[in-house]
């Protein structure tokens, strides 16, 4: 054996799992086929600007002696401390619709007080939720799976709040269209409005620092710009692993993060038949814009703002290729730092085809990516002021983009939307985690990693 | 080991994984997890800790063993007597 486990993928799950093993003892390799970590969380420079992939916020922030919540938790399990992320919570975040606006921060009564205030006549109706989601046991990995969509519809009577409440559930973290598993919803639910906001000063990259430090530390070898070219089984098990670069390793067990399909697609014999149903449909845009200026000069002090520009609200794959009419504005300046950024950022998010972006010629998509950018301004600057003669530099990533760093089928970075959330496979030795088993964000990412590496491998005996 | 080294140990192991709870009221004979807030994924890394520090395996099956100091000591001496 060249390892006791391989992961494949250097994201947050990867990695996290990668620390648990290596600090136990056990022998383990991650392979990334990227030149750099973080997969769905990754980060960039260009022109002269430090950008950030994936990463708005951390959810699941909560202040520092709060100890039976999910970022404590994985803290613990990792063995680092609160401070080694530096989480910076939130200033305030809005739920944005036509004649509704719900606020929310860090401080969950302030979002109940909102509700109330804002929809009076659903006030007990919200507490009921409240107590239905309190109750759900969102970890249970062999509940039985129920509409989101159904539970919120008879406890909440006014579909405008149910909306709202779901826009940005759905947009931090949802895999399947117009409607959302329940225990998803729960787990969503807590880490945004329960919980909340934070981000790291340096943003993601001081998150992936701390991991891959702590990682190699515990004696954990990291291999980038190494992929897997196909995984050789036979007897119900992975037998050898072949590298792309002809390289062959043979392990006892395999955590994979690259997505449940995109594993499936290294088994030699696979059947695309088998697995197209559990194929991810939903991608994004970004629009990534520098101004020359803070945010908060032109009086805008919002974090992260969920727009919807009519009382419907859809979750689907665009039959354009960006749907502008309902998105998130994400101001990365707007957080409590001891130091402000460098300098001033507006990122806006919404939903995108991937098939249509896939389909253009070059010039075509170049110049689609600027169109789209405008459409998208003029909706976004409803719910903002208007920072158009603001912008200094923009970057732009499509679905073709997320699907060429990541490998994600049709740039779904939430996964399949059939999640697999006790990691297993038809092979013995073949683990899913990360995205598509399903705990959901950054810290779900983690948690994830951790409790695979945990049920799969150290209660082994 | 004797038991009460070996309780001292767990206590140890315990003090590591959650650095901010007060552990000198915890009573032996009553389950550890209603004493101290140590969830489901703390206990596995006490089990953990064992392997790593002592080279003891203790089964998934065994696990229920660990509840509280006094069992973790009756079913730990035979694996630790020698250390």
């Amino acid at each position: 054996m060249d390892y006791d486990v391989l992961i494949i993928g250097a994201g947050m799950s990867g990695l996290a799992a990668g620390i648990r093993l290596a600090y136990y003892g056990k022998k383990v390799c991650i392979v990334e086929k990227h030149y750099r970590v973080g997969g769905l969380n990754s980060f960039y420079n260009l022109g002269g600007h430090e950008f950030d992939v994936g990463l708005h916020a951390m959810t699941n922030y909560v202040p520092k002696g709060v100890k039976l919540a999910p970022l404590p938790k994985l803290l613990r399990q990792l063995k680092l401390k609160a401070e080694d992320f530096g989480l910076c919570p939130q200033r305030m975040s809005v739920i944005k619709f036509p004649d509704k606006t719900l606020r929310f921060n860090n401080e969950f009564d302030f979002f109940v007080q909102e509700v109330v205030d804002n929809f009076p006549r659903q006030a007990d109706n919200f507490q009921k939720l409240l107590k239905t989601i309190v109750e759900y046991d969102e970890l249970n990995l062999y509940a039985k799976l129920i509409s989101a969509r159904e539970v919120v519809s008879s406890i909440i009577s006014d579909p405008l709040l149910s909306n709202m409440i779901f826009c940005p559930l759905m947009f931090y973290g949802n895999a399947q269209e117009n409607d959302m598993e329940f225990g998803q919803f729960a787990i969503m639910f807590k880490s945004i409005f329960c919980e909340g906001f934070a981000r790291p000063q340096a943003g993601v990259r001081q998150i992936l620092d701390v991991l891959v430090k702590k990682y190699k530390a515990c004696g954990g070898e990291l291999k980038v710009r190494c992929a897997v070219a196909s995984l050789k089984c036979a007897n119900g098990k992975i037998e050898s692993i072949l590298l792309e670069n002809g390289e062959v390793l043979t392990v006892d067990r395999i955590l994979s993060s690259a997505g449940y399909v995109e594993t499936m697609k290294l088994l030699n014999g696979y059947d695309s038949s088998k697995f197209n149903c559990h194929v991810g449909q939903l991608s994004f845009v970004e629009f990534i814009l520098i101004l020359n200026k803070e945010p908060a000069e032109m009086g805008y002090n919002t974090t992260i703002a969920f727009y919807n520009n009519s009382d419907r609200f859809d979750y689907r794959k665009p039959d354009d290729l960006v749907d502008a009419s309902s998105g998130v504005i994400c101001c990365p300046n707007n957080f409590q730092f001891e130091n402000p950024l460098s300098e001033g950022m507006i990122r806006i998010t919404n939903l995108a085809n991937f098939d249509l972006w896939d389909r253009l010629g070059e010039e075509e998509y170049k110049a689609q990516k600027a169109v789209c950018l405008e459409a998208t301004l003029k909706e976004v600057v409803k719910f903002a002021p208007d920072f158009r003669d603001s912008i200094i530099f923009t970057d732009i990533f499509t679905p073709k983009t997320i699907h060429r760093f990541t490998g994600r089928i049709n740039g779904a970075v939430y996964g399949t939307p059939n999640k697999t959330k006790t990691g297993r496979t038809h092979l013995d030795n073949l683990f899913i985690c990360g995205t598509d088993q399903g705990f959901l964000g950054i810290v779900g990412a983690m948690l994830s990693g951790i409790s695979m590496a945990n049920l799969h491998v150290l209660q082994k005996v | 080991m004797t038991k009460e080294q070996i309780k001292d140990t767990i206590l140890e192991i315990i003090a590591q994984i959650i650095p901010d709870e007060d552990l000198s009221n915890l009573k032996s004979d009553i389950p550890i997890r209603e004493q101290v807030e140590l969830d489901s994924m703390d206990f596995l890394d006490i089990i953990m800790e064992l392997r790593k520090r002592y080279g003891i395996e203790v089964p998934e099956d065994d696990y229920m063993q660990l509840a509280t100091l006094d069992s973790s000591a009756a079913y730990l001496e035979p694996r630790m007597r020698e250390l």
